[in-house]
């Protein structure tokens, strides 16, 4: 549970605080190694995906053409609600998302179907992005190759995860939530948020905070939470039950 | 007597319409909020106060009806989307679960030097703090020729309930290819995109029943909230089937001959079948009584609480307030009534005070499975409450987006009336 958050949690620090930071703090990563890709991918992905000519979908959807292609789009795939949920609100597959979600799939989608419990090791992630990329249509402009320097600030994210929630401040602010998230835990075309587990709230509302998580209410929300109030509101969501 | 009976006891007084005085022996010694209107701003101020102050302030809840119906969604009610039924909301919850002192009464005077309130029926109860959140109130004249007599004639349907009625039966009945006309408030009124969400349900329903009907707005105003989107969705559903006359062409100087069922649109006189007129707008009576209201017709307050800038010991929420830039809208009020809220509470028990975040989201929808949104978030300024970020909706999106924001604006209704209410 802790390890798989804070595994999100660097990705998105690392990708998100991108305009936020200095440029001398970016420091220049390796490209990823398709050939390593593609042993990541035999290893952990093939069981369930296809990629390449002829491919079809499988327990989860063929891969090709994954970059710039909406979450959920594949005709005939029975996806996951929480998945379509998320491509109708415009969730469209990049590096960064595509990233997200490898490293934690449930908490970029919630109830995703992919039971998958995620990659947690980024030279790894790398690789299989750049493996994934070359089944693009046209890999020059996904921008993994320029720049080819991405931010990480990994050191932050551990902060982020320790804060201990304010659970009195937490009440306070779930008052702004609480007027679409009903209390009770019921969802009526507005999705539950009582009795998560904390990690997984912080980083959920980090992915909208940051742009990864499609949906305009819940980016504006975000938005002006700072690392505090999240982690107080993850405390008193996570001490409701259903 | 425990909390539980107390609050049983409180639930019982209330229900016999006995409440008045036997609480208010009860509630000794504690301080007193007394809260006017039991809308959006006022019931979830009352809410919030009894429910973190765990008994520790006495609430009492001045509203005359027993059952409220919402404005939000009357629209879709209108358009046959959504069930009157569900547009009612009782206060039942308010005085057994939370052991609010609901009084159904007017409120019909407030001293502020003595700090009390007087009743339509004669009582007087005395406040440490009041909180005012009465609605609108319609601007006497502003629409020449109409007055409150005429609203069976010609209805607003601004105040929810049997107006709304109402106006769907007369836009039912109304005989074949006959004109809707709609005479739309200048600015500010409440809910910035009511009028145009209820034209676009209006149009269904004529769409369906009576095809050749027009639809005629006379507007004082050169733009309106979300006008592209509604532009837009009108010329795919409706094509052909609306005008809007803007202050361009007259639709700011129109009378109105409820008795002839006719409008004068800068002169000329033209014949209509049913004639929606939504006057211009000011704060409920009662802020005014209370001489909390400005030479505009609305209740200042201080963007960092909603206190009154008049009285310390008074907070002015929801549609009557002057606080700035969030519309008048339900989800305002209830934003609104918890800043209050916390701050009554420390106030009156030296409770923490967190400072002051305000949101709002209007959802509307145009047709079938067609709805858009619009919102921001707020924060105080220096002198009034200002808007920090916002989203709307963009014209062309796809039909499962639009789908999908219509179901969340269900949920919305669904969350916020549970706020609300308990
Ligand atoms: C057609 C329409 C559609 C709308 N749609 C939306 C929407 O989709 N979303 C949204 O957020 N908002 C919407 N609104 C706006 C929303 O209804 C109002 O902004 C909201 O109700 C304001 O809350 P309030 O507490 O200020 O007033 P109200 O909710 O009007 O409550 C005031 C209460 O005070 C009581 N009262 C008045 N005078 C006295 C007195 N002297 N003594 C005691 N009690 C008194 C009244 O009986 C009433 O119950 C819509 C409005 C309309 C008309
Ligand atoms: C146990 C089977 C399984 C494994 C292993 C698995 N996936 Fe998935 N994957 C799925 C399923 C099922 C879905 C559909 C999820 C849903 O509907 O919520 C999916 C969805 C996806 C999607 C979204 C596709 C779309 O059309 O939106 C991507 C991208 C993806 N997987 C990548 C990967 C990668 C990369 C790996 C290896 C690291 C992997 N998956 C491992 C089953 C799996
Ligand atoms: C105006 C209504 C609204 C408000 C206010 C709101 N949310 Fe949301 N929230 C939504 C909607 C709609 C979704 C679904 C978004 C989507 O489809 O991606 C959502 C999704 C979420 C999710 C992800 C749920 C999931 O299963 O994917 C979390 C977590 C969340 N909100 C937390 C919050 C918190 C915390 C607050 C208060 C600070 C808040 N929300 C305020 C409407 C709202």
């Amino acid at each position: 549970m802790h390890r798989f958050g804070l595994i999100l949690i660097a990705t998105l620090a690392g990708v998100l605080a991108a305009p936020a930071i200095a440029q001398t703090q970016i420091r220049a990563e390796a490209l990823g190694d398709p050939e390593s890709g593609q042993t990541v991918f035999l290893r952990d992905c093939a069981f369930c995906h296809q990629i390449g000519s002829d491919a079809r979908n499988g327990v989860g959807p063929q891969l090709n053409r994954i970059y710039d292609r909406g979450a959920g789009s594949i005709d005939g795939f029975n996806y996951s609600p929480g998945l379509r949920r998320m491509g109708v609100d415009g969730l469209v597959w990049t590096y960064e998302t595509l990233d997200a979600y490898i490293a934690n799939p449930r908490a970029l989608v919630s109830g995703t179907r992919m039971s998958y419990r995620g990659l947690r090791d980024e030279q790894e992630r790398h690789d299989l992005l750049a493996y994934l990329r070359a089944y693009s249509d046209q890999p020059q402009n996904i921008p993994e190759s320029a720049p080819t320097a991405r931010p990480t600030l990994p050191e932050l994210s551990t902060d982020t995860l320790q804060i201990v929630g304010d659970p009195e401040y937490g009440e306070y602010l779930s008052g702004e939530c609480i007027t679409c998230h009903q209390r009770s835990g019921a969802d009526q075309g507005i999705p539950s948020i009582v009795g998560w587990f904390e990690e997984d709230f912080v980083v959920a509302l980090h992915a909208y905070k940051q742009g990864l998580r499609p949906h305009p209410v819940m980016q504006m929300m975000a938005s002006r939470l700072d690392d505090e109030q999240i982690a107080a509101l993850a405390a008193y969501f996570a001490s409701l039950n259903e | 007597m425990s909390l539980i009976n107390r609050r049983s006891f409180l639930a019982t007084a209330a229900a016999a319409s006995a409440a008045l005085s036997a609480p208010m022996v009860l509630a000794q010694g504690r301080p007193k909020v007394i809260v006017i209107g039991g809308g959006a701003g006022g019931a979830t101020a009352a809410r919030y106060i009894a429910k973190d102050s765990d008994g520790a302030i006495d609430v009492t809840l001045i509203e005359p009806t027993r059952q409220y119906y919402t404005c939000f969604f009357s629209n879709l009610y209108l358009g046959g989307f959504w069930e009157y039924e569900n547009l009612g909301h009782s206060y039942g919850t308010l005085a057994s679960e939370y052991g609010i002192n609901v009084v159904h009464d007017w409120a019909v005077g407030v001293d502020r030097d003595a700090k009390t309130v007087s009743l339509a029926g004669g009582h007087t109860l005395p406040y440490d703090r009041l909180i005012i959140a009465p609605g609108i109130d319609f601007v006497d004249g502003s629409v020449p020729g109409w007055d409150i007599s005429a609203q069976a004639r010609m209805p607003h349907a601004y105040k929810a309930g049997s107006q709304t009625q109402l106006l769907k039966h007369q836009v039912e009945s109304m005989r074949e290819g006959g004109t809707f006309a709609m005479v739309a408030p200048p600015n500010p009124y409440r809910c910035p995109p009511g009028p145009y969400e209820r034209v676009s349900m209006v149009a269904h329903v004529l769409k369906e029943r009576n095809p050749t009907a027009k639809i005629l707005i006379l507007d004082p105003k050169a733009n309106f909230s979300k006008q592209a989107l509604f532009e837009d969705g009108w010329s795919r559903h409706y094509d052909g089937m609306i005008e809007r006359i803007g202050p361009d062409f007259g639709g700011g100087n129109v009378e109105v001959r409820p008795e002839a069922m006719e409008v004068v649109i800068d002169g000329e006189v033209q014949a209509v079948d049913v004639c929606n007129v939504i006057p211009a707008q000011k704060a409920g009576r009662i802020a005014h009584l209370a001489g909390v209201t400005d030479e505009g017709g609305w209740a200042p307050v201080t963007p960092t609480d909603m206190r009154s800038r008049v009285d310390d010991s008074i907070f002015v929420l929801g549609d009557s307030s002057n606080q700035g830039a969030m519309p008048k809208s339900g989800f305002s009020a209830n934003s609104q009534a918890k800043v209050a809220a916390n701050n009554v509470r420390a106030d009156l028990t030296g409770s923490r005070v967190f400072p002051a975040r305000y949101s709002n989201t209007c959802w509307s929808l145009i047709g079938t499975d067609d709805g858009i949104k619009v919102g921001a978030s707020y924060e105080p300024g220096t002198d009034q409450i200002e808007s920090v970020s916002s989203f709307i909706s963009a014209v062309g999106e796809d039909a499962g987006l639009r789908q999908r924001t219509y179901e969340e604006s269900i949920g919305w209704y669904e969350g916020i009336t549970a706020d609300i209410f308990g």
